[in-house]
């Protein structure tokens, strides 16, 4: 139980800088999921703050002390590997019972604690078991034990499930929630899963290219996403963009496509003219009559169920790829007409790719209250 | 799917199989044979009549003395001469399994020494050590240690281990590198955020990682030292002086080539036939099954 500040935390390899200097905070017992692409620089993050790294600049405040030139074994932190790093030649029991012994607590209290760990996560018929005596599933929940009983100030996390079939993983997934939750133990975790993120997170930090692209709760990252980089990560299938010009004062938006689309949550300061991105979600597009006046003319030319809707892929008459999500049956081949619901317009700068909000305030009322609280500007408070 | 060939009828199988019969049969089993069969015989002195004794070269060999001690002196050899190469190899391995500058040249350079044929390293170790022309051996005279191993058994027994050892050093660094880095890093590093500090590291996690390798390389480097030490004990001391460094293949060779006693080194092979068996067996035993599944 306790706060983690990390403050400029960069790293570079010789000449190659794989994080470019990270600030997060989180609060006691907050679970913060670092997600991106591979190489993104999520796992070397999450080895400094392990101390399995050194960084090349920037520090990890651990409970307000200051860990970062510290040794892994003298930081009381826990780690749960992707590929479990269970001790081979150790039963389940020494296996978990391993930190307790170094730290030369007695041999009743050793026992209890693993015992109850092992009640916890369903393992205590294996205690006597060698790993590679058991499935996937239960080296996961001993390498989940073996840090629970250490009773560590932080959790992390280093893409504990991929190595799980889709159906474990799932399971797995809302196991480790309820845990952390119920021992209330600050965690960082890291996956390239964006529904493993969403659902685990109190905040997510999106990095991108060895930075946070964004840190924010899930919902607010789903519903403003900071950029198109963020926008098009989280969420499937992914954000649709629509290349634009600001038009008619700020308040609307001309699609190279053809149609005008109004802003819906009012207007976006600079010039008509300035090149703009248009994002809209697949679950967002309507499909119009034929020869609706705002529509898009999209040719499909892949067509997936997936059983209670399809997606659509296909073509706009610019040749820009656009994906729609709707109920119902199209052929392959088949021109629609796609109308864009103003109201879930997600609108980007082209030239950096940033979120441009209304210039007006936005009514209190759609902004979702815990996204409010951790604003994505201002990843370092909570 | 079986993708082995079965070849038809009998003669191609044959021909397939012959040479390495031929060689097994000519170079094994024949001297093998009479080796088995001449230490339950005895000749007389001028090689007319051959009679059949029994066991009686066995029991004769026991209650020599001179069999005896070359049998504790040989056990010494061997525990040594293993526990020196294994030691060390495990040593060295533990640093170049570490990120350090110039690992490719010295991992290199120490699997070199194997590549060195016994007797050349023994002449290699008479430069070094040699009390008038060694390098090491003369300086050691001349700071006052009475350095001499071709009158001094203890001397010379030291100087036949750490020879043998020597060139053994390669061959287990290979398999203790090797070794090491099969355990997964993830494993070390799970066991450093466990607390495990560098020593316990290696006490509780890579050495009982190792042991497979371990018991594979002593089984190894106890028939290495027994058997295969024979150029380098010729070549630097001819088992001398005295009896000092007599092992008991060295004693095979004394007695049966040098002093024409054909039974009782036939004996004498007979019963290191027995121990290579032995040890080959406990190998097969509890490795060969653990390396198949």
């Amino acid at each position: 139980m306790a706060t983690l500040e990390l403050a400029g935390l960069a790293k570079s390899f010789g000449a190659l800088a794989v994080l470019h200097g990270v600030d997060l905070a989180l609060a006691d017992g907050e679970m913060v999921v670092i997600v991106g692409a591979s190489g993104c620089g999520k796992s070397t993050l999450l080895r400094l703050v392990a101390g399995l790294e050194e960084p090349s600049a920037g520090s990890v405040v651990l409970d307000g002390r200051d860990v970062t030139r510290l040794d892994p074994a003298a930081r009381d932190i826990a780690m749960v590997f992707q590929n479990y790093a269970l001790y081979p030649h150790m039963s389940v029991f020494e296996n978990m019972a391993y930190g307790l012994r170094i730290r030369r607590l007695g041999r009743a209290d050793i026992r209890s604690r693993v015992d109850q760990a092992a009640r916890m996560l369903g393992i205590d018929g294996l205690l006597d078991r060698k790993p590679r005596q058991l499935s996937g599933g239960q080296r996961q929940r001993v390498a989940m034990g073996r840090a629970i009983v250490r009773e560590p100030k932080l959790f992390l996390f280093d893409e504990p499930l991929s190595n799980l079939d889709a159906r474990l993983r799932v399971q797995m997934r809302a196991e480790i929630r309820r845990l952390q939750r119920r021992l209330g133990v600050t965690s960082l975790y890291v996956t390239h899963d964006q529904v493993e993120a969403m659902t685990l997170g109190d905040r997510l930090l999106v990095m991108h290219e060895g930075r946070p692209a964004q840190v924010a709760s899930p919902l607010e990252i789903f519903c403003r996403p900071a950029n198109t980089y963020v926008a098009g990560f989280i969420g499937a299938p992914a954000m649709n963009f629509l290349p634009a010009r600001l038009a008619d004062a700020g308040r609307a938006a001309a699609l190279e496509a053809g149609p005008v689309m109004a802003f819906a949550d009012g207007p976006r300061a600079g010039r008509d003219g300035r090149a703009l991105i248009i994002g809209i979600r697949p679950e967002d597009v309507t499909v119009l009559p034929e020869g609706a006046a705002q529509g898009l003319r999209l040719a499909v030319d892949l067509v997936e169920p997936l059983g209670s809707e399809t997606l659509l892929h296909g073509r706009l008459p610019g040749g820009a790829a656009f994906t729609v999500q709707r109920a119902g049956m199209v052929q392959v081949g088949e021109e629609i007409t796609v109308g864009l619901r103003a109201a879930s317009l997600h609108v980007f700068e082209a030239e950096t790719g940033c979120r441009l909000d209304p210039m007006l305030p936005v009514p209190p009322a759609e902004v979702e209250p815990r996204a409010a609280m951790h604003g994505s500007r201002d990843p370092g408070g909570t | 799917m079986d993708r082995r060939t079965i070849f038809g009828g009998r003669l191609l199988p044959i021909a397939f199989v012959l040479p390495q019969l031929l060689v097994t049969f000519l170079f094994f089993l024949l001297p093998a044979g009479k080796a088995i069969y001449g230490s339950f015989t005895r000749t007389d002195a001028f090689g007319l009549h051959t009679r059949f004794i029994g066991f009686a070269n066995f029991v004769s060999l026991l209650d020599d003395a001179g069999y005896r001690a070359a049998f504790g002196r040989t056990a010494i050899f061997c525990a040594l001469v293993t526990l020196l190469a294994m030691a060390s190899a495990l040593l060295f391995a533990v640093f170049a399994d570490h990120e350090i500058r110039g690992r490719a040249i010295y991992r290199t350079l120490l699997i070199w020494p194997y590549a060195v044929a016994p007797a050349v390293s023994a002449v290699l170790w008479v430069f070094v050590m040699h009390p008038e022309v060694g390098i090491v051996g003369r300086e050691l005279g001349r700071l006052g240690i009475h350095w001499d191993y071709t009158v001094n058994g203890a001397q010379a027994l030291g100087l036949v281990i750490v020879a043998s050892a020597w060139t053994q050093v390669s061959y287990n660094f290979v398999f203790y590198l090797a070794g090491l880095q099969s355990i997964p890093s993830s494993v070390i590093e799970a066991a450093r955020m466990d607390g495990a500090g560098g020593f316990r590291r290696f006490r509780t996690i890579v050495l009982p990682l190792l042991m497979p390798t371990t018991f594979f390389l002593l089984i190894v480097n106890l028939v290495y030292a027994a058997f295969d030490t024979f150029g380098t004990i010729m070549a630097l001391t001819r088992g001398g002086p005295g009896q000092a460094t007599v092992t008991l293949v060295v004693k095979v060779y004394r007695d049966g080539v040098v002093n024409l006693d054909l039974a009782g080194s036939s004996a004498q092979s007979v019963i290191l036939m027995l121990i290579v068996i032995g040890l080959t067996a406990v190998q097969f035993r509890f490795l060969g099954r653990r390396t198949i599944s």
